[in-house]
């Protein structure tokens, strides 16, 4: 049996999230040796122990850490681990990593939360066009641009005009169904988008909180979703993304501006949670397709291996999991991080662990599980 | 409108991205064989020229990106006057599923879309000779890891169950024997090009053409046994003998017949693949030949064929495009309209799998319907674009003072396609139009609120249910 009302909420962050300037290894001399100029300063580093320690720029999840919220999974990968974007982000997406998948893991844990497709919403993507994580026949998933203007003909601006065109619209595709299968479907489909539409532009309505997000992405991005959890619409899936974290060069101060935007995103996410006494209801997990390279390019680092993930909430049985993979010269991997545990080990927890559901199918086989979470 | 008119605008829907009223009287002047026959056989393209655009895209002379890639078919696409050539080019691009992700080669993508428009109405024969060498193919299909001694069977199993003969006509065996007749065709230094591709890297020198290359020290030119022949078969031989094959004859129209007339094949629908399957053969597996069957035959011309195919969202989007006489000069928003077939489920040079997509009904779901729609109705509610100004132009012609609700929606279906519409969606039309009043004109013109006027009652009607059918 499934859980019921505990939801889980990703943060993509796309391009590739240096890992190294994220989770600093400050007590480690050959950090600084081999980043000479893309690095943080040691006394900058918010330490964790006295060789590791978050960047200044996670601060916000520093202050959770502290509370013992958020378990950083270090030196997460796959095997033989491809530098491409878009197949990494693939490969992160399907879990699978040897041949080319066609379902996404959450679109998977989507049906088997909601096997008969009764709730519209139980997955809502943050953000133009489905990752392909939520991508599953069948299983529909709401994507929204922004959720005050989300729905059909944002581009009217006037409301009266606005709410003309929506009855129209209604006439015509809520009229008497005839014998054609697909002007039917159609008609369906755009009834179901309409009421999708009003149910969700409600949540901005009924939602009040002392917080006050950023204006960046993000930051609109979580507070979007705060308001749909909040609103209690039956969404168990939340995604977002953020970047581009893909920084070839000028790394130092995109880097920071980045995670000082999701850092803070998050913070505010899981303050807003608490304030409305449901931060124990959620899990929130970061990732990214690849870390980077170990040795900087001298404004920034190329795509590299390894990286880390973070899950974040009350629930959360805080801590450093994984190993933090070494970084001397006779470890690399081809100049990389070696990873030393596998990204579905953290699937199948989050699956099994939070969600109650049989992680085997979804993430496409048996992976050792992690303890950082209450079931 | 002429039941002339309403068969030339299906023909073009399907044969091409839809006929603006212009494209549509030039075509019935020629009439309806005359047309084929010029979309059959284009000729040189006339289209947004390469210097014009890289004057305004950088990264459109590079075509490094995806994005941009995707731009620069499109706009080709939305300003070609051979619009069967890029339509026929996009389905080979669906069945023979190429994806950026694994390439993070641009170009050598591109390259095989205009070997699309090169060999796409000719020999099926030659055209899998082609593809067989194709770089992005040959890298997409791990080909250049299918040696002598370790076979690699991935080109072969597609290249029989999705490219020619479909699953169920051909053994196991027979898929082993087709991948040794493939060894040792890959590309000039395919070790270093595949390194370069999994690393994402353009350090040094940016990306680095890629070009055929056949080894004969890594080719099997020993004896294989394929579909019942015997030989010291090398690739062009294993096409040979795909090409002559009647499942071939079938896959080939079957899957021309879903693209071009009916999602659904029903009884009728098997008579005229029957008769496409006897052109491919009559002509030496000529790719045109079994289109002109199509486009000529009674069922494509019948009412039962209008309106029974879902349109693929590039199409819809490009469709929209020229129907509204956007795009035809170089803009940043192009980056947009790439990004609008990604948002409706087909971003363009990047399909899923190598199966291609899901097409038809499930083209369709609540998100890529919204986005649809929106796009649509934005684009084409926009007085200020060339399209919908001579729609306007049109519909008002021989009125004077007003036009009334009904004859509005009447005359905007009309010279929008014609398209044909269900009464529940012309009774919500007429609703809307009759919430604006009548559209009156000052000497047989509107003013701006007029044109806007009428212009919103086009976007409404690209959001109709016809509207996602082509």
């Amino acid at each position: 049996m499934a859980n019921k009302g505990k939801s889980l909420v990703v943060v993509q962050l796309s391009g590739g999230n240096d890992y190294l300037n994220t989770v600093v290894p400050y007590g480690d001399e050959e950090y600084y040796d081999f980043r000479r100029t893309v690095h943080i300063e040691q006394d900058k580093v918010l330490p964790i122990d006295k060789v590791y320690g978050f960047s200044p720029h996670l601060a916000p999840i520093k202050r959770l850490y502290d509370q013992g919220k958020v378990a950083v999974i270090n030196g997460i990968g796959y095997d033989n681990p491809n530098r491409s974007h878009f197949r990494s982000m693939d490969i992160w997406h399907t879990a699978q990593p040897d041949e080319i998948g066609t379902e996404g893991w959450l679109g998977k844990v989507i049906r088997d939360l909601d096997p008969k497709a009764e709730n519209v919403l139980t997955g809502v993507n943050f953000g133009r066009g489905l990752p392909r994580a939520l991508g599953v026949r069948g299983v529909p998933v709401a994507s929204v641009g922004n959720l005050d203007t989300y729905g059909l003909f944002p581009d009217i601006k006037d409301e009266s005009a606005k709410k003309l065109a929506l009855d129209a619209f209604a006439h015509m595709y809520g009229g008497v169904q005839g014998k054609d299968p697909v002007l039917n479907f159609l008609g369906q489909t755009g009834m179901d988008a309409l009421k999708g539409a009003d149910i969700l532009r409600t949540a901005p309505q009924k939602y009040s909180s002392a917080i006050e997000y950023a204006a960046n992405p993000i930051a609109q991005g979580m507070k979007s979703i705060a308001q749909v959890l909040l609103a209690d619409f039956g969404t168990r899936v939340f995604y977002t993304q953020h970047g581009s974290f893909d920084t070839h060069s000028g790394e130092i101060i995109t880097h920071a501006k980045l995670w000082d935007e999701v850092s803070g995103a998050v913070g505010d996410f899981y303050d807003d949670m608490q304030e409305h006494g449901r931060e124990d209801e959620v899990v929130v997990m970061i990732f990214s397709e690849f870390g980077r390279r170990i040795k900087d390019n001298g404004s920034g680092t190329d795509h590299g291996s390894g990286g880390v993930a973070f899950i974040i909430g009350g629930e959360v049985k805080g801590g450093m999991y994984g190993q933090y993979p070494s970084i001397r010269e006779a470890d690399q991997l081809e100049g990389d991080l070696h990873f030393n545990n596998d990204f579905r080990s953290t699937y199948s927890t989050i699956v099994e662990k939070w969600f109650g559901l049989d992680p085997v199918p979804i993430v496409n086989g048996h992976f050792e599980q992690f303890d950082f979470v209450n079931a | 409108m002429s039941q002339d008119a309403s068969l030339m605008a299906h023909l073009m829907r399907r044969a091409g991205f839809g006929a603006t009223r212009n494209e549509l009287e030039e075509c019935l002047s020629d009439g309806y064989k005359t047309t084929v026959d010029k979309l059959l056989n284009p000729g040189e393209s006339n289209h947004m020229p390469d210097d014009l655009i890289r004057r305004y895209h950088v990264d459109q002379s590079e075509l490094r990106q995806l994005d941009g890639a995707g731009a620069y078919w499109l706009y080709r696409m939305v300003t070609t006057s051979n619009p069967l050539e890029e339509k026929l080019a996009l389905f080979w691009h669906g069945l023979f599923a190429t994806g950026y992700a694994k390439l993070n080669q641009a170009r050598a993508l591109l390259n095989q879309i205009d070997m699309f428009r090169q060999y796409g109405f000719g020999s099926f024969r030659d055209l899998l000779v082609e593809l067989s060498k194709d770089p992005a193919m040959i890298l997409w299909l791990d080909n250049n890891e299918n040696h002598k001694e370790a076979i690699n069977e991935n080109f072969g199993r597609e290249l029989l169950e999705l490219f020619s003969m479909g699953i169920g006509n051909y053994s196991e065996d027979d898929i082993k024997e087709c991948a040794k007749a493939f060894t040792g065709w890959t590309l000039k230094n395919a070790e270093y090009m595949s390194v370069r591709a999994s690393k994402d890297s353009i350090w040094p020198y940016g990306r680095i053409a890629w070009h055929y290359e056949y080894r004969a020290n890594d080719h099997d030119s020993g004896e294989k046994k394929f579909l019942g022949e015997v030989g010291n078969f090398n690739g062009e031989d294993i096409v040979d003998i795909i090409a002559t094959q009647e499942p071939t004859a079938r896959f080939l129209s079957t899957r021309l017949f879903q693209y071009f007339a009916s999602d659904e094949v029903g009884d009728d629908g098997n008579q005229v693949i029957k008769a496409m399957m006897d052109s491919y053969f009559e002509s030496g597996f000529k790719v045109s030949a079994v289109l002109r069957t199509l486009f000529n035959s009674d069922y494509f011309k019948s009412e039962k064929c209008r309106y029974s195919r879902v349109k693929g969202p590039v199409e819809s989007v490009v469709g929209t495009a020229r129907l509204a006489g956007s795009y035809q000069e170089p803009t940043l928003d192009v980056h947009f309209l790439w990004a609008q077939t990604m948002f409706m489920g087909q971003g363009l040079l990047a399909p899923p799998t190598v199966e291609g997509w899901h097409e038809g009904v499930e083209w369709i779901d609540s998100g890529s319907l919204v986005e649809r729609i929106n796009f649509a109705a934005k684009e084409l509610s926009d007085p200020t674009k060339y399209g919908v100004q001579d729609i306007i132009r049109r519909v008002t012609s021989g009125y004077r003072d007003f036009i009334q609700p009904e004859n509005l929606v009447d005359s905007c279906l009309d010279f929008m396609g014609p398209i044909q519409v269900g009464a529940d969606t012309r009774e919500g039309l007429i609703e809307f139009a009759e919430s604006q009043g009548d559209l009156q004109l000052k000497n047989g013109k509107t003013d701006a609120g007029g044109s806007a006027q009428v212009a919103r009652l086009i976007g409404m009607i690209a959001s109709t249910r016809e509207y996602q059918l082509a």
